[in-house]
């Protein structure tokens, strides 16, 4: 790793140097992936933008045309719109705050050395490893099912032990939001638990020792010097939850299809529903539009806290 | 054990004996118990799959039933290889594509910086950050209107540009740690930026390479928005089989059970080799 100081010295001295043909020379590695991903992923949000101002349906072939802001007033005031924004904030934070917790609580039990240590931390980045839709389905099929599926069956066998008969829950029907929050937290927790474990793994040690050698309590030293340490890495894992989370199609297409109703319905997938089953390709874009915009709200604070522990790279 | 520990062995306090074992058995069993509650889920997947079918569906549970490999022969013999070829195709090209790609990238980024690389590399950042269902409307316009749909390139070329900015970010980070004098040495001796490239930065930036192609590998392994919805017969992936598999099928447990262990094993497999490296792609680079 070079030191700031010495990128610093280096950059001036070549950039004294170098004329323009030298600095396009330095370019050309770039342009191919800059111009790729400008293609692919800019143009796009470019059309987007464009058809969210236009009335195209393609079951009305007639009226296709300009709408000014109309499709924004709709996606503004429809039910089902402002239904699906109310759930992808409550899927979104309660994802990301759970998991968060959780993954702190077993980065903390995973930062002491304990007999299969390595095992375990194996063992329990599975969940994300899982493919999100084979996930999705066996939760919904193998966990929840309200007459052999595990959950169901374990509460059974706990209460035939008592010489009773279990509960016949209907996981997805009676709580449909948190049946699908219990399936996501299930699989983003190791990812919290990755980031804040290498959060852990980078105290200074000696400070850590001279807390200990001071006669700390544990709690002290965790609640004093662990914990603001962290900050900026339980910031960063929940910002980057949250983008992640936020664009949850699998999980809602494969274990409620959004219901019952709306009541499971978030943004990726009513936009899904009004694109492929509505027709309505300027409502669509409007509603991608304000997720994009939303997320771009989210994704500043997320590049700026990445920005920071990337500062603290190249200087340290 | 050996991951996340090694490169920085000096500052972090994992060597450190003393004090570590603090509470002793009682956090041990908690630790275990909690890993495998998170496990179970996962477990029960595997051991189902190998059930028949009256066996998977009985409440309470018999998971001491005997074992059986027949959902994976049925599994065959329904013709799951198509998907998993599609899917291998998809994740293996797109991912030496990003490679072909974000490798000069990271070169211009790291070893040879261009001025303000800190800006061009937020740029590929932030394009991560962009749902992807708001270019899914324009994208599928755009694929249709070319007769591209049901094409597995249209997917290749998607996985490409959702990876790139992962991959230019991992590999400048494994780039920077290249010595300079190295490049110098060998600038100095007139070797063009091709044989510098293959000869010095390659050999040493080989384990960053593969840990990179391994993150983009799950990550087009995984996807399914695009892969539902700009496929159909042809060029559908190990996703879109395991949901087509229940409308078309029904419930069959224990046969879905080896489907899902099927598709998801190679990317368990990739994942747990890659554990140490897995972070430092999710981060998005930011933590090592």
């Amino acid at each position: 790793m070079t030191t700031q100081a010495e990128e610093r010295i280096d950059e001036t001295t070549q950039m004294a140097q170098a004329r323009s043909g030298h600095r396009w020379r330095r370019r050309v590695p770039l342009l191919p992936a800059l111009i790729f991903t400008i293609v692919v992923t800019q143009l796009p949000f470019v059309v987007t933008i464009v058809i969210s101002f236009m009335n195209w349906n393609i079951l009305r072939p007639g009226s296709t045309g300009f709408a000014g802001l109309h499709n924004y007033a709709t996606v503004f005031t429809d039910e089902r719109m402002r239904a699906a924004v109310v759930n992808t904030i409550v899927m979104t934070a309660s994802t990301v705050i759970v998991s968060v917790l959780i993954g702190l609580g077993i980065a903390v039990l995973l930062d002491r050395k304990f007999p299969g240590r390595g095992l375990a931390r194996t063992l329990l980045i599975a969940p994300f490893l899982v493919m999100p839709v084979a996930a999705a389905l066996i939760w919904k099929h193998a966990l929840y099912n309200p007459d052999y599926g595990l959950f169901n069956g374990i509460l059974n066998w706990i209460a035939q032990l008592f010489g009773m008969q279990g509960p016949t829950v209907d996981w997805i029907s009676n709580t449909p939001m948190l049946a699908i929050v219990a399936c996501l937290v299930w699989q983003w927790t190791p990812f919290m638990m990755l980031i804040l474990l290498a959060g852990l793994q980078s105290q200074p040690g000696d400070i850590l020792e001279a807390a200990r050698v001071d006669g700390a309590t544990s709690m002290q030293t965790f609640r004093f010097l662990t914990l603001p340490h962290l900050r900026r890495y339980i910031e960063l894992s929940a910002l980057l939850g949250s983008i992640y989370v936020l664009q949850t199609f699998d999980a809602v297409f494969t274990i409620t299809q959004g219901g019952p109703g709306t009541a499971t319905t978030n943004l990726p997938y009513e936009i899904y529903l009004t694109m492929f089953r509505k027709y309505e390709y300027g409502e669509a874009a409007a509603a991608g539009v304000v997720v994009v915009i939303g997320t771009i709200l989210v994704a500043t604070f997320a590049l700026r806290t990445i920005s920071s522990l990337f500062r603290e790279e190249v200087s340290a | 054990m050996t991951t996340t520990t090694n490169h920085k062995k000096r500052r972090t306090r994992n060597g450190d004996p003393s004090g570590d074992l603090r509470g002793g058995p009682i956090w041990t069993f908690v630790a275990w118990t909690v890993t495998t509650i998170f496990f179970l889920p996962v477990a029960w997947m595997v051991l189902t799959s190998f059930h028949n079918e009256a066996d998977a569906a009985t409440n309470p549970p018999s998971p001491f039933a005997s074992l059986t490999l027949s959902q994976y022969s049925a599994l065959f013999d329904r013709g799951v290889q198509p998907y998993l070829i599609n899917s291998a195709m998809a994740s293996v090209i797109s991912t030496l594509l990003v490679l072909t790609l974000a490798i000069p990238t990271a070169y211009a980024l790291s070893v040879k910086p261009v001025e303000k690389w800190t800006d061009v590399m937020f740029f590929f950042l932030s394009t991560k950050f962009l749902p992807a269902i708001g270019a899914l409307l324009p994208i599928y316009l755009i694929v249709k209107y070319v007769g591209m749909l049901d094409n597995i390139w249209t997917l290749i070329v998607l996985y490409t540009a959702m990876n790139l900015p992962i991959a230019v970010w991992m590999m400048r980070s494994f780039l920077a740690e290249v010595p300079r004098e190295i490049l110098e040495a060998a600038e100095v001796d007139g070797a063009g930026l091709l044989r510098v490239l293959w000869n010095v930065v390659r050999p040493i930036a080989m384990p960053g390479i593969a840990a990179t192609a391994l993150i983009c590998f799950i990550f087009s392994w995984n996807e399914f928005l695009f892969a539902v919805n700009l496929t159909a017969v042809r060029s559908a992936t190990a996703p879109v089989f395991l949901v087509g598999f229940i409308t078309s099928e029904g419930l069959f447990l224990a046969r879905l059970c080896a489907a899902a262990t099927l598709v998801s094993l190679p990317v368990l497999i990739a994942g747990w080799a890659a554990q140490d490296k897995l972070v430092r792609g999710l981060s998005m680079g930011a933590v090592k």
